[in-house]
């Protein structure tokens, strides 16, 4: 399939990886799902993960954080070997998950919800920030986290990551089953921490929005790395692009 | 003096005291109970025989070493604790993944090799412990007379029961627990250490069945037995309650007290089983517990 080696080359241009995977491989139980990824993300980049349902990038998300039942290869953050790392180590790295799920807690109201993480690092967004981020947090700040609408919850999990000093952000389909406008508003949400010095590794169905927030893709299938596209040549790529993901 | 449906007053007063007394236990024990399942998943079996342990160890402190009452309080839930960490380490932490039947048998097992071995060495005749000074005598209220130490066991009870809720629905300790109880891979993933979490929660539970041992020692006599008698009727408490709901086992267990004793006024005969009738009655209307949530 791809050389890894390739992909490589193409990114090494501007300075060393903050997160590089090499040969990740992932087990659900019995079940093998990730057949060797090899990516790279540089401080500061937005990196997208594209694929078909099921190729594997909520997996790859999982593997990196550690919660995979199984999983071998070498995920290196910021110099740090992690895959012998329990999760909660790696959480403490700098890596934070924001889940397909949204893993908004229903015992909690929305401001536990948003205060739950523990600071890891300094240089994480002050709440007064992430307030003026989602205002509607703020306003609804006593409300059980369950209750708020889906889009709510989505900025919910969103936000609760960035108070806590974390450098590397894994958002998986924040954008899934949300209304159009609110689409665009997570959108705009991401440039901004794009410009806050965040960096994301950000996997989508949705390549369209992709292309707007994104500076590379990768494309995921069958468990591997299988190509990998700079934004500004998406165009060039369409048709291939549209064949990897099915459309 | 005013009766009540021909009942004298200090009859009635009598009898809902001692219902709330026995209230105190069912609470602060089905309370440890819900701790432990809403976050271990696992169904304490041993907690009756971890009450009888805080009453012996109460004993065995005052007996050897000439520890008061009071410092008992303090230690024994502790040192009660303390081997409730052991045995999660050593054995709990090694189920969580399996059905809830093998907690169960497990911690049923450790109950009847604890009470076994008490037996062994202090028989079944029961220890007695003396109430502590400063609570001896009682309070004449009129209607009824009050004796000050089961009056300290239900402002105990009531103290420990809501700082425990206190804890856990109004702290940041407590907002980790909920999420871990939702989602320990989730909190894990945060950073947080859920596996020590659990450990110590486990402890708390066992040391809360602990502190209430402690204080039924001067009540009920010290007995090997004291907790295998208690655990059943605590199970329904918690079953009327709904598993995992920590308001509900400390209102349900305060209330299934009352009602007993008021049982034991208006009809003595159904007293034993009134408790069971009412968990018969919930299961088949709200199977989930009265507070307890949509599994």
């Amino acid at each position: 399939m791809t050389d890894a080696a390739t992909l490589t080359r193409d990114t090494a241009a501007t300075g060393a990886p903050l997160l590089k995977v090499e040969g990740l491989q992932g087990w659900y139980g019995e079940s093998h799902v990730l057949h060797g990824i090899d990516f790279e993300v540089r401080q500061g980049e937005v990196v997208t993960l594209l694929g078909r349902n099921g190729a594997g990038k909520t997996s790859t998300l999982k593997a990196i954080m550690g919660i995979l039942s199984k999983r071998s290869g070498s995920v290196n953050m910021g110099g740090t070997e992690t895959i012998g790392l329990e999760p909660r180590h790696i959480a403490r790295l700098g890596i934070a998950l924001c889940p397909e799920e949204r893993g908004i807690f229903a015992s909690l109201n929305v401001e536990e919800n948003l205060m739950l993480p523990p600071k890891i690092a300094d240089g994480g967004l002050p709440v007064e920030r992430i307030y003026q981020l989602f205002p509607n947090l703020l306003e609804r700040k006593r409300s059980q986290g369950t209750k708020l609408s889906g889009g709510e919850q989505q900025m919910l999990a969103i936000a609760r990551i960035l108070r806590t000093g974390a450098k590397l952000l894994l958002l998986d389909e924040p954008t899934e089953g949300l209304a159009p406008v609110i689409v665009q508003q997570i959108g705009a949400t991401i440039r901004e921490l794009k410009k806050e010095g965040f960096t994301i590794v950000l996997v989508e169905q949705n390549f369209r929005f992709a292309a707007s927030v994104a500076d590379r893709h990768y494309v995921v299938d069958q468990g591997q790395v299988v190509d990998m596209i700079p934004n500004a040549d998406l165009d060039a790529n369409i048709d291939k692009l549209h064949a990897y993901l099915g459309v | 003096m005013f009766e009540l449906l021909g009942v004298p007053p200090q009859v009635l007063m009598g009898q809902l005291l001692l219902g709330l007394i026995n209230g105190s236990f069912y609470a602060v024990l089905s309370l440890g109970l819900a701790v432990i399942f809403g976050l271990l998943n696992i169904i304490n079996f041993s907690h009756g025989a971890q009450y009888m342990l805080g009453a012996f160890v109460a004993w065995m402190l005052l007996e050897y070493l000439g520890i008061s009452y009071w410092w008992a309080l303090l230690l024994a839930p502790v040192i009660v604790g303390a081997t409730g960490l052991v045995l999660e380490k050593l054995a709990l932490r090694r189920l969580y993944h399996l059905d809830h039947l093998y907690g169960l048998l497990l911690t049923f097992g450790v109950a009847l090799i604890i009470q076994g071995l008490f037996r062994n060495y202090y028989g079944i005749s029961g220890l007695p412990y003396q109430i502590p000074d400063q609570l001896s005598g009682g309070q004449n209220l009129g209607f009824m007379f009050l004796p000050n130490y089961r009056g300290w066991v239900v402002v105990a009870s009531v103290v420990v029961c809501f700082g425990t809720w206190f804890v856990i629905e109004k702290t940041k300790l407590g907002a980790y627990l909920r999420a871990a109880t939702e989602n320990p891979t989730l909190v894990g993933a945060f950073g947080i250490n859920v596996p020590l979490m659990i450990m110590l929660t486990y402890g708390f539970g066992v040391a809360l069945a602990g502190f209430a041992g402690v204080l039924a020692a001067p009540i009920y006599s010290v007995n090997p037995n004291m907790g295998a008698d208690l655990i059943i009727v605590v199970f329904a408490v918690v079953v009327i309650g709904g598993m995992g709901s920590i308001m509900g086992a400390i209102v349900t267990g305060f209330g299934l007290g009352i009602i007993e004793g008021l049982t034991k006024v208006f009809y003595p005969a159904g007293s034993a089983v009134v408790i069971f009738v009412i968990m018969a009655i919930v299961l088949m209307i709200k199977p989930e517990g009265l507070f307890g949530r949509n599994a």
